[in-house]
């Protein structure tokens, strides 16, 4: 049985583009059809650009017609976060700040993507500026998962977590400050995939913490994270913090399985903390790596603990220069006031949501004189102590594990009135930004309630190869097959 | 009771690099407004800057230049303020690890030389330029604020110099010797005219004698050699006066007012600011490696001071090795003219004297004058040959300088070109002396007064090109 195209996953169609048993045009229509049966219901995305879209379907129609091959994203539909710069197609990153605000480029990438021949269907919801762990910090509404609608698609990468899962995008690009790929992606049962700091650009990614930040993809398949990872990865001579070396060559040893792999349990993160069916799914990934030639064993990094304490001094300390400059002078709604003061005073109590508010002052506040070394400063050594707590376990072991989020989705709401019990969603991928690694999350199972589990990985900088290899090789054993009722109905 | 100065300036020198500092927009003065910008210097979401290699250089270079302690490694900062022509409400400048600390200038002053120690040289952006438009013009009662992006984004340098400066005067010495400096390095054309030079000044004032600092001012909104010290000389007497009065100085930032010819204190407390510096985290650290500081090194030009040093040695006074070393072109125009045979005592006498005074009347700089080195190279060498007097010299070089040609051209076309001839010289010398015997005899008899006399009268008789000199020693020999 063939199926519907929009649950494909980016090789098996781009296989069947190739053999011609399905156009792009097809594609594009299925992901189009699968949208409308369930935007109404999730919400994931903030922007459609179906001209585009079609033209670029075209136009990888003709390339194939003309036995040209523009490359493994040709005619593939893909979903970006609103955070990233389409020219001309407006990019809000979830803010009313930046209502109505159309970028006069792209960032790189976007270019990439296009270049290699991607359908671009749209910018997916999103907290706002990437502040959010649940994306219900959208000005425009939150998504919900596809999984459960009464609950949250976490975040802030949300729109691109739940249009993979739904089916709206065969992938999708999110960004990743401490978590935002991977903990949606474990959320709604998807692979997410935040590579080494630097080997994606930044540029036209709004900034939240540029130190953090970092792109990467949303598929169904790891196989199919590689593919969207290749590329886009790559030096950037616009972004100064891009990397200038190759980047890692992971296909070579996708498929390499578990034999020998050398994975390390995060002691700190991987125990209490962690809801017992999250516990169990992790127990039972690590027994079948053990049982498959994986050598397993437990590592305590004493720093872990603090990142979060340090994450959320660094990371509103960067958001609140790096906000600093939406104030209605140049782009944006502007309010009025009697001087230029007052103007970007009140644009800004206007444009910005409590939770950015919130962030802004935290890190205003982390920075000011008298407070720098007490705030910012002690954070940045509890960074450089979770950067060496890492660089020690990596020479002992391949990758290390923990579970993506402590808990599977939660209830809309639910969280909202306490943001420190949102903050506690990232407890487990924050050490991976503060230390610039690449991480991962992979479904393996389902919870009591048939909500999505995620397995986080985590390599050494520029680890790519070895943790997409012992991704693979825990989707492998994992056989996680499951998709939401949503996506599996005929609803549409 | 006689108080002294205790002065140290900041400059702020906008860099002539070919494109901005962070992005590849061309750095230029003058384009329509909001025509040189891109995401980058006008902020946009997502922009990320990339340094200007070529910048860090130029800082680097004047940093070797004045001897200053180059970092191996170098850190941008986020400085955070809101203001609207700051496209990020953060400008990128450096903090606590800038491109150059120490170093020193040295003044040649009357009391001898006075090394004047730097604190630092560091690299940052310059901002756009706001316009406030109202009937004063000024910013609380603006109607209205234009932004003009176009420098937005342009390297500036900031050099800051220790508190060595003991008097206005010495503060413009210093401004003037730094400026040369750079103009020397190439790395700005640092005209002040166009707010390429700015600079900022603090200023203490305490009894003579005393070795404690009294309470400082900051002065900003300077925009000139002149008003600089200016704004200091009042600064400094109106500090005295309230010392003088029992009164005690408050610390806070003023401006000066060009047109008023004060300082007026700025709003103290809004003013006070937290600039809440931390790393850009857009940037990596600056490395600098030997190969690149050896290659800065050895490409240093000849700076002012080696080169006034030259001069003295060539046999120009203080004053005059000042002057052309000090004014744009001069030294230039003056070493071709030397590479071309001319003497450079009286080549740099033309250029500080007549060609100084013919530039100011045509309000043209050297380097816009159609005058060469060769012209006076060829100015030179006419007087020399007598074939030019040095009164008709002057004349020639208001020509030249005006384009009507070389001075020879010049020269000949205005019948300027003295009698060198022997024997035209003679015969109108020995006809003069026939037409006037009796003052001959009077000459030969002692009265001297008479030299003149017939010198002029043989001037006359040539139409005034003659050259005096060797008309008066003809005269000389034929009456002796």
């Amino acid at each position: 049985m063939i199926g519907d195209p929009a649950d494909r996953t980016i090789a098996g169609a781009g296989a069947a583009l190739r053999s011609g048993e399905l156009t792009a045009a097809e594609l594009l229509a299925a992901v189009r059809r699968r949208a409308g049966a369930t935007e109404a219901l999730l919400h994931a995305f903030l922007t459609l650009d179906s001209e585009g879209a079609e033209q670029a379907a075209a136009a990888a129609d003709a390339a194939f017609a003309a036995g040209r091959d523009p490359g493994p994203l040709a005619g593939i539909p893909l979903a970006v976060k609103d955070n990233m710069c389409t020219r001309g197609i407006e990019t809000t990153c979830g803010s009313r700040i930046l209502a109505g605000y159309h970028p006069p480029y792209d960032a790189t990438v976007v270019t990439r993507l296009r270049q290699a021949g991607a359908v671009i269907v749209g910018k997916t919801n999103m907290d706002e500026f990437a502040m959010g762990s649940s994306t219900e910090n959208s000005a425009y509404g939150p998504t919900r998962n596809p999984w459960d609608p009464d609950r949250v698609p976490g975040g802030s990468s949300g729109g691109s977590a739940a249009v993979v899962a739904a089916g709206s995008a065969l992938g999708a690009l999110g960004s990743d400050t401490g978590g935002s790929i991977r903990q949606p992606a474990s959320l709604c049962g998807v692979v997410g995939l935040k590579p080494t700091y630097g080997l994606v650009s930044r540029y036209g990614l709004v900034a939240f913490a540029s130190s953090l930040d970092q792109i990467g993809p949303f598929a169904r398949t790891v196989e199919d994270a590689a593919t969207l990872f290749e590329a886009i990865a790559g030096h950037d001579p616009s972004d100064a913090t891009s990397y200038r070396g190759p980047v890692p060559e992971v296909w070579p040893t996708l498929e390499a399985g578990p034999e020998g792999l050398r994975v390390g349990v995060i002691s700190e993160l991987a125990g209490k903390g962690n809801d017992p069916a999250v516990l169990a799914a992790l127990g039972r990934t690590l027994a079948a790596l053990e049982a498959s030639g994986a050598v397993v064993r437990e590592l305590s990094l004493p720093s872990m603990p603090y990142a979060l304490d340090a994450y959320y001094l660094l990371a509103p300390a960067e958001c609140s220069a790096n906000l600093a400059r939406f104030d209605g002078v140049r782009y944006g709604p502007r309010l009025p006031g009697d001087t230029v003061e007052q103007m970007m005073a009140a644009s800004r109590r206007d444009g910005f949501g409590p939770e950015v508010t919130r962030r802004i002052l935290l890190g205003t506040y982390a920075l000011s004189a008298g407070y720098y070394e007490a705030f910012y400063g002690r954070a940045q050594k509890v960074r450089t102590l979770v950067i060496e707590d890492f660089a020690r376990a990596f020479q002992e072991v391949d990758v290390l594990v923990c579970p993506t989020s402590p808990t599977t989705a939660f209830a809309l709401g639910e969280r909202t009135e306490d943001p420190l019990a949102m903050y506690l969603a990232d407890v487990g991928t924050i050490p991976c930004n503060l230390g610039g690694l690449p991480g991962i999350s992979v479904p393996v199972g389902l919870d009591e309630h048939g909500l999505p589990i995620g397995f986080q990985l985590l390599a050494a900088p520029l680890g790519e190869a070895a943790l997409l290899r012992a991704a693979r090789a825990v989707e492998v054993l994992a056989g996680f097959s499951a998709r939401p009722a949503l996506a599996t109905s005929e609803v549409r | 009771m006689a108080y002294e100065a205790v002065i140290g300036v900041e400059t702020h020198v906008e860099l002539a690099t070919r494109s901005k500092m962070f992005c590849g927009c061309p750095n230029g003065f003058g384009a329509e407004p909001n025509t040189s910008i891109c995401p980058v210097c006008l902020g946009l979401p997502g922009a990320l800057p990339v340094p200007n290699a070529r910048a860090i250089e130029a800082t680097v270079s004047l940093g070797l230049a004045l001897e200053a302690e180059i970092a191996p490694r170098s850190l941008f900062h986020r400085k955070n303020y809101f203001y609207a022509d700051l496209p990020k409400n953060y400008q990128i400048s450096q903090f606590d690890l800038p491109l150059c600390r120490g170093g020193h200038l040295d003044l040649e002053t009357a009391a001898g030389p006075h090394r004047i120690g730097l604190t630092r040289v560091h690299l940052e952006e310059d901002t756009g330029k706001s316009t406030h438009l109202g009937e004063t013009g000024r910013i609380r009662a603006a109607e209205a604020v234009l932004l003009d992006f176009n420098r937005s984004g342009v390297p500036l340098m900031e050099v800051v110099s220790e508190p060595d400066l003991r008097s206005p005067e010495e503060a413009r010495a210093y401004a003037a010797e730094l400026r040369a400096v750079i103009v020397a390095l190439g790395v700005s054309e640092a005209r002040l005219e166009e707010g390429q030079m700015r600079f900022d000044a603090n200023v203490s004032v305490r009894p003579e004698g005393v070795a404690t600092l009294g309470t400082k001012v900051e002065i900003k909104n300077m925009n000139s050699l002149r008003s600089l010290q200016r704004a200091l000389a009042f600064e400094v007497e109106r500090q005295s006066r309230l010392l003088a009065a029992g009164e005690e100085v408050e610390q806070e930032t003023r401006h000066w007012d060009e047109a008023a010819g004060c300082t007026r204190a700025g709003r103290s407390k809004e003013e006070s600011s937290d600039y809440r510096y931390f790393p850009e985290p857009d940037l990596v650290p600056v490395s600098l490696d030997a190969a690149l500081l050896e290659r800065l090194r050895a490409a240093l030009p000849e700076l002012p001071a080696q080169r006034r040093a030259r001069y003295r040695a060539l046999g120009l006074d203080a004053e005059a090795a000042r002057v052309v070393v000090e004014t744009e072109g001069y030294s230039a125009l003056l070493d071709a003219a030397g590479a071309a045979g001319a003497d450079l005592r009286v080549t740099a006498n033309w250029l500080t004297g007549e060609v100084t005074a013919h530039l100011r009347r045509l309000g043209l700089d050297a380097a816009g004058s159609p005058l060469t080195g060769a012209h006076l190279a060829e100015l030179h060498s006419l007087v020399a040959a007598g074939r030019l007097s040095a009164t008709a010299a002057k004349e020639v070089l208001g020509r030249v300088l005006e384009g009507e040609g070389s001075p020879e051209q010049v020269a000949a076309g205005r019948d300027l070109i003295q009698i060198s001839d022997e024997g035209v010289l003679g015969a109108a010398v020995a006809a003069v002396l026939a037409d006037h015997p009796a003052e001959v005899e009077r000459l030969r008899a002692g009265d001297q007064r008479l030299l003149g006399f017939l010198v002029g009268k043989v001037m006359q008789a040539t139409g005034g090109k003659a050259d005096p000199r060797r008309v008066s020693e003809a005269i000389r020999q034929a009456a002796g």
